[in-house]
């Protein structure tokens, strides 16, 4: 690697070496941070550890455990039923305020600060705004029912069946504004021509929209899904303070579910098989999207 | 449609300035029958979140050491990585990169466990040393990507006319980027504010009493069972903790949505 360099001076060395040099501790914590930690839970949720980490090695039983753990379950079809509906929900509610914002309306500026504004704020404030909104006793409940209808219940937050559509409900909130924001850049971004050209063949607006413009989100969709899946499959903040996986273990999810394994009930061997577990589903549902969206990238 | 989205602020501030009788007998989007602000200094300074009763003001505090420390620095990390990634390509500098980049998207709750022991180790569990230390490593490799996406944006004639003149490393960096990456430094920064100031994972797991950042203080203050519940505290409570980020979107709105879009990662 280093010949060839009787004549560089100094400075040139410098050069060429610098780079690498300041790059290297940031790919040492990585390495160490990312890769090495993922190993050692890895490793970690292959052994017996219970309360103290054991480094002997007991095959597949912690996954065992897991898959034989009704709660593990809950937590696992609390996601696809969280997941699903928030990512359906979301995409359908921001590509609707996108739309409606393109029509070049007058309060568009104003529209769009309070549409996004949620996304500043933490989950755990959102949380705790619906939780107070949604209180059966206080809440939205009442208001509904003083306006004279006192037969009028939504208790869905201390309905163990219907308390994980709360957590929906915020989520959805706090993200779909975002949503927009990344739509409305990208029906910003669409060239008008073509737009144009459908107009003067006679395209109702409906019509330019579902054949031409929505089709042309692509990317967009891609990168939204990416987005919305991951925060998804992460979601801990919101369900703790919304309903903290409540009543009982009936809005658990995965992310809960590792917290207090590892951390509160002293199961780490456990907590770190649930944790590979939710790494794997980030890693399924991650790696096909990227690739799909470096490939139409590349096309388009 | 805004309704949906503007209901929670209203009903967040008017509940925080009614008086507990008022929300028992009215309802949660009546008007306040008088104004008052002692929930609100009730949240700040006495308000008992677990066994202690000091209010938010020192959680709030421990947020702004926390956050500020950790934004500063994996910014400027960020920003010569993104310079070397973007700028000095080198024999398998793509594949590091992409190495890197993987720590945008893991779940946390994978590093979680040899996090906590190695900091035990350190001695700095339970501190806020310790989590600045976590959000650093954790933010490089966002504040990496942005600089990378912003710097491969400027033309390479400028650097390599620079190099030419024999421009070094550094003065690249510090006389023709530096000067024109005002905007890059401001996305980075809102970004990694929210996102550190906004974190709860880390701080439940890392940081416990008088260590804890607002949101988990916030997080125990609405769920302690003693008592009778202040409805009108935990709200104001709320706003209190989220006063410093909405204050970043309505200062630096502009710059938060290029933050977030930048943030939907186009690597």
């Amino acid at each position: 690697m280093s010949s060839s360099q009787s004549q560089a001076s100094l400075s040139a060395l410098a050069d060429r070496w610098l780079p690498k040099l300041v790059l290297s501790p940031t790919l040492l914590i990585s390495l160490v941070f990312v890769y090495g930690f993922i190993a050692w839970t890895g490793w970690l949720s292959l052994t017996e550890s219970r309360l103290l980490p054991q480094m002997d090695l007991a095959g597949l039983i912690q996954y065992q455990a897991l898959f034989e753990n009704d709660r593990w379950w809950t937590a696992v079809a609390n996601l696809g039923i969280f997941g699903g509906l928030f990512i359906g929900c979301t995409l359908a509610v921001g590509l609707f305020l996108a739309v409606l914002l393109d029509q070049k309306i007058r309060s568009e500026g104003t529209l769009r600060t309070i549409y996004l504004y949620p996304m500043a704020l933490s989950f755990i404030v959102t949380g705790t705004a619906w939780k107070w909104m949604l209180n059966p006793d206080m809440g939205l409940q009442k208001v509904i029912n003083d306006w004279g209808f006192p037969d009028f219940t939504f208790d869905w937050l201390v309905d163990p069946d219907k308390a994980i559509y709360t957590v929906v409900i915020a989520g959805v909130w706090q993200s779909s504004g975002f949503v927009m924001a990344l739509f409305l850049a990208g029906l910003r971004g669409i060239d008008d021509s073509i737009i144009k050209a459908a107009q003067v063949d006679g395209a109702s607006l409906p019509v330019i929209y579902w054949r031409i413009i929505i089709p042309s989100l692509r990317p967009v969709f891609f990168s939204v899904l990416l987005i919305l899946s991951h925060i998804a499959i992460k979601s801990f903040d919101l369900v703790m303070a919304l309903t903290g996986g409540g009543p009982g273990t009936a809005s658990d999810v995965p992310a809960i579910f590792m917290y207090q394994f590892a951390f509160t009930r002293g199961q780490l061997g456990l907590g770190a098989a649930s944790a590979m577990m939710m790494l794997m589903t980030i890693v399924a549902v991650l790696v096909p999207l990227m690739y799909m969206e470096t490939r139409s990238a590349k096309r388009g | 449609m805004a309704i949906y989205y503007l209901l929670p602020l209203y009903v967040m501030l008017s509940t925080s300035v009614k008086t507990l009788d008022d929300i028992r007998g009215g309802n949660l989007i009546a008007l306040p029958q008088s104004i008052t602000l002692d929930a609100w200094s009730k949240a700040w300074s006495s308000a008992c979140t677990g066994v202690e009763c000091g209010g938010m003001k020192g959680f709030f505090w421990n947020s702004v050491k926390m956050a500020v420390p950790s934004v500063l620095i994996s910014t400027l990390i960020g920003a010569v990585n993104g310079y070397v990634v973007s700028m000095w390509r080198f024999r398998g500098s793509d594949v590091l990169f992409t190495l890197l980049l993987v720590g945008c998207f893991i779940p946390f709750q994978v590093v979680l466990l040899p996090m906590a022991r190695l900091l035990g180790e350190l001695g700095i569990a339970n501190t806020t040393s310790g989590l600045v230390l976590v959000h650093v490593i954790y933010g490089l490799a966002f504040t990496t990507l942005f600089f990378r996406n912003f710097f491969v944006t400027i033309p390479d004639e400028l650097v390599k006319a620079a190099r030419i003149d024999g421009a070094g490393f550094w003065t690249i960096f510090f006389r023709i980027l530096l000067p024109i990456s005002g905007p890059i430094f401001m996305v980075c920064v809102i970004w990694q504010f929210t996102q550190i100031w906004n974190d709860f994972l880390f701080g439940v797991v890392f940081a416990s009493g008088e260590s804890q950042p607002i949101t988990v203080a916030l997080n125990n203050l609405v769920n302690t069972s003693t008592g009778v519940k202040e409805y009108n505290v935990d709200m104001a409570a709320a706003i209190i903790a989220a006063l410093p980020t909405l204050f970043v979107y309505m200062v630096a709105g502009r710059y938060f949505v290029r933050g977030l879009t930048a943030g939907a990662v186009k690597g």
